[in-house]
């Protein structure tokens, strides 16, 4: 009666490592470009984690922030951010705006061209604007900030690896962390390759990809681990193919419902928040195909020990001496 | 054939959603519940310095009831603008400190070369400079030659090479200051701590969203949202939260007394008219400490508990046992707090800090001393408004973009699941709700990408409702009677939604304890969403589930 959206057949039965070289050969051949495009292009680094230079405006006519931004950005110099300034002390036809503007590769402020450029442009916006002060500013993120930040993902990637060592096994563990770093590592190279805009909200991007793709790594390798039980004699290749397939109709529709959440940010957000939104894009297309021909080849290279020792997780001993080591 | 879950069960899953629900609804009447707010701190603070309040005052108190939750979820910068403050560093404080930390050293290595220089003696100098007079100036050689061997070379990159201080002969003195290179890395560093520990003082949980920058060569411009909150800001910035333990001389109520060589007199805190003689040297300092919290003492006073580090615990205990009877003086920021006589030797390496506080002073206190002390002191330039960094534009955008990716998400689950796919939904609203609930109580800070995390979290929230889905749809298959699908689904799918959060939960855990600024404040987000999504698909969603599946008591099941 009812009709149903299907992204997936009731029954699929795809050999998912048909192609391994390609697909598995091909993600790991990503990662190590990705890693070399970050090595070699760098990042184009926002204003939050870059300095620059902060202006002070003041003029008689209201303030458009939005106005002031595309003027600026026309200029191609650098990431731009923009504040009206209020204070009771000014007066009432007083506009106070600060803009910050990072500076170019390898400087820390603006030169006088620049500068100049910005004042010619901002007055041709607004003839009664000016420019009251010039100042050099420092980034938003600190060098300690960085540092904390990558010590937190170390730790992080170190956590989970425990984690699922101790609810699977130990090669789950590894194959899950590689799905994990595969995700991060193909998103930032393409931010480097593409130098689009990396600043703060991209680290939250890239932080909520992380738990994404742990999330979606997990859910195959529990039915992978049901399975195992399940099937004692099945090969190992096989097992997993058929935990991939009964999973596959859950992992299109939890994929397609966030993709559908973060493309309305894309294509509706604005440009504020297209950096952001992109990367979550792109990260949640890789931690799909990751969980799916990453994580588990891994787990097929590293083989398993399927000898039929009762374990903590599998349910009921065979006799009471069995949780016992001698 | 019934669904059953105990009644307290299903009594404390309802009791949170509504209670969750109701810490949110104060964010429906946002600009109402703001007025009310600020109308009560005004208030509080006119009564404080025994004013009254204004009749636009009681008049703005009056448009949300007192008895309702008022917290809110505080808008970040991008979206609201805040206060904007402006700070300067006293650079030359710091100067001031290493030549006086420089002059026992001097002292010790001058007495070498006593024969040749005599008596040596310290001179009053302008701040930052280091006078010695020497009785026989023959010996000048002999001392500088001593003196440059106390000196090192500047570590930085372009400094290298140089000597990090500048000895010279002036008449029978020797006059010491810090090279210009070694000042130009002393700058670098105050400034680094001082953004460091100011970044700690004021996002201590991560959860503000503060901006926090280097302007200039002295200076520092932090912003903060919220329009209000300047003055506490400057509370918070502008102590240095200098804490020492020293060694009492003596007391008296002379504030002109002199306290002598190697001492300082020093007003008491609690006491007016009262002055503590001690020695200038402490004992040990704050930046022995590895933790302090707010407590009580056992008079339940508020009062500040701390932790050495294990080189602090020894100093501080092989010193009070030593001096077992005699008073010891708390200093904070020159001022003595308390002079408590120690009553044992106290070797545990921990201890109270009791005086006239406050709840609200100690828990102040407390995190002014884990943040740490600052440098130097710093002074406030300029204390402003600044509106929203995104133009209305993006604001907008932002919020069409929020709700077409839920109203999508809805149809899409509709689309996917029917009636099952309408339950997912009514718990993604209240999953909503539930985590605006907690991100109020907590006083959480929502940014632009926050609500775009947000709308990614309703993404990730059908997550586990969907599982179940899956999980029932192939139990059924299985010939199961519809109830039967039903327990076995969510059974079933329980332990992957358990593994698969729990890991994204350690994720959130250790990103906290690790991180610092946004990335705590995004580990709170995580955590948050995590806990709420979980609940609402395992428990909330279930009792939906069956409170339809009794009502109907349908005989197949399509989901």
């Amino acid at each position: 009666m009812a009709w149903r959206l299907r992204l997936a057949p009731e029954k699929t039965n795809i050999d998912f490592f048909k192609h391994q070289w390609i697909t598995f050969g091909g993600s790991m051949l990503l990662m190590v470009l990705s890693f070399v495009a970050w090595g070699v292009m760098g990042l184009n680094f926002g204003i939050d984690f870059k300095g620059g230079t902060t202006l002070r405006t003041d003029s008689a006519t209201v303030i458009d922030t939005g106005l002031y931004r595309s003027t600026l950005e026309g200029l191609s110099l650098g990431d731009v951010a923009i504040n009206e300034v209020f204070d009771p002390s000014f007066r009432a036809d007083q506009h106070v705006a600060a803009i910050r503007i990072s500076a170019g590769k390898g400087q820390d402020q603006i030169d006088d061209a620049g500068l100049k450029r910005v004042s010619d442009a901002l007055t041709a916006m607004d003839p009664a604007l000016k420019i009251v002060s010039v100042e050099t500013v420092g980034p938003k993120v600190s060098s300690e900030l960085v540092w904390s930040s990558i010590t937190a993902l170390l730790a992080t990637s170190l956590g989970i690896l425990g984690y699922i060592w101790l609810r699977f096994e130990w090669q789950f563990a590894l194959g899950g962390v590689l799905a994990l770093l595969h995700d991060v590592f193909i998103t930032v190279g393409i931010f480097a390759v593409f130098q689009i805009k990396f600043d703060l909200t991209i680290v939250a991007a890239l932080l909520t990809i992380l738990g994404y793709s742990i999330n979606d790594t997990v859910v195959v390798f529990d039915r992978l681990r049901e399975n195992l039980i399940k099937y004692k004699t099945m090969p190992l290749k096989e097992v997993m193919n058929l935990s991939v397939n009964e999973t596959l109709s859950r992992t299109l529709a939890t994929s397609l419902t966030t993709l559908i959440a973060v493309g309305s940010m894309l294509v509706l957000g604005g440009d504020v928040i297209r950096g952001f939104s992109f990367a979550i894009f792109v990260g949640i297309i890789l931690g799909t195909y990751s969980s799916v021909y990453v994580a588990k080849n891994l787990v097929l290279f590293l083989g398993l020990d399927r000898s039929d020792k009762p374990r903590a997780t599998g349910k009921g001993a065979d006799h009471e001496f069995a949780n016992i080591d001698a | 054939m019934q669904l059953e879950t105990p009644l307290w069960k299903r009594l404390v899953v309802w009791a949170i959603v509504v209670v969750g629900l109701i810490l949110a609804a104060p964010n429906l009447f946002y600009s109402r519940v703001e007025t009310h707010n600020d109308a009560a701190t005004a208030i509080a603070k006119a009564a404080k310095v025994g004013g009254e309040a204004t009749p636009e005052q009681t008049a703005a108190l009056s448009v949300w009831p007192s008895w309702a939750p008022s917290a809110l979820v505080n808008l970040g910068l991008d979206l609201r603008g805040g206060a904007h403050l402006l700070a300067e560093v006293k650079l030359a404080d710091v100067y001031k400190q290493r030549m006086d930390a420089f002059w026992p050293d001097a002292r010790d290595a001058l007495k070498e070369v006593r024969d040749a220089t005599g008596p040596i003696k310290r001179k009053p100098a302008p701040d930052g400079t280091l006078r010695i007079t020497l009785t026989n100036p023959d010996g000048m050689q002999a001392a500088l030659a001593k003196l440059q061997g106390l000196t090192a070379n500047v570590v930085s990159l372009t400094g290298a090479g140089q000597k990090d201080m500048e000895i010279v002969a002036d008449g029978g003195d020797i006059v010491i200051t810090l090279s210009d290179a070694e000042k130009a890395a002393t700058d670098t560093r105050t400034m680094q701590q001082s953004l460091e520990i100011i970044r700690r003082r004021v996002d201590a949980a991560g959860t503000r969203e503060p901006s926090i920058q280097r302007q200039g060569a002295d200076r520092i411009l932090i912003e903060v949202p919220g329009i209000g909150s300047a003055e506490e800001l400057k509370a918070i910035i502008g102590t240095t939260a200098k804490l020492t333990f020293n060694t009492v001389v003596g007391q008296g109520s002379d504030k002109t007394a002199n306290p002598g060589v190697g001492n300082l007199l020093l007003p008491a805190s609690d006491h007016a008219g009262l002055y503590y003689t001690v020695e200038e040297a402490p004992v040990v300092t704050g930046d022995d400490l590895v933790d302090a919290q707010p407590s009580f003492d056992q008079n339940g006073r508020p009062a500040v508990s701390f932790r050495f580090d294990t080189s602090g615990a020894r100093k501080f205990g092989e010193y009070t046992g030593a001096h077992v009877g005699e008073p010891f003086a708390i200093v904070l920021d020159k001022q003595v707090i308390s002079a408590p006589t120690i009553q044992t030797a106290i070797t545990g390496g921990s201890g109270i800090i009791t005086g006239n506080f406050t709840v609200e002073g100690s828990t102040n206190l407390a995190v002014l001393l884990r943040a740490g002390a600052l440098p130097a002191e710093m002074t406030f330039l300029e204390e402003r408004t600044v509106g929203p960094e995104l133009g209305q534009d993006s604001i907008d955008a932002g919020k069409v973009a929020a709700i077409a990716g839920m109203v999508l998400v809805g149809v899409f689950m509709l689309a996917s699941y029917g009636m099952f796919g309408l339950f997912a939904n009514i718990t993604l609203v209240l999953s909503m709700g539930i985590i605006f609930g907690i991100l109020s109580m907590i006083g959480g800070t929502l940014t632009l990408p926050g609500i775009a995390g947000l709308v990614l979290t309703i993404g990730t929230a059908v997550d586990a409702n969907v599982l179940v889905y899956e999980r029932i749809r192939e139990e059924l298959r299985h010939a199961k009677t519809a109830a039967r699908a039903i327990e076995l689904g969510y059974e079933r799918a329980t332990s992957a939604i358990v593994d698969a959060n729990v890991t994204t939960l350690i994720t959130s855990i250790v990103l906290y304890f690790f991180g610092a600024g946004p990335v705590r404040g995004f580990a709170v987000a995580l955590f948050i969403g995590i806990v709420t999504s979980v609940f609402t698909a395992l428990f909330v969603t279930r009792l939906i589930i069956q409170i339809w599946f009794n009502w109907r008591k349908p005989k197949t099941l399509i989901v």
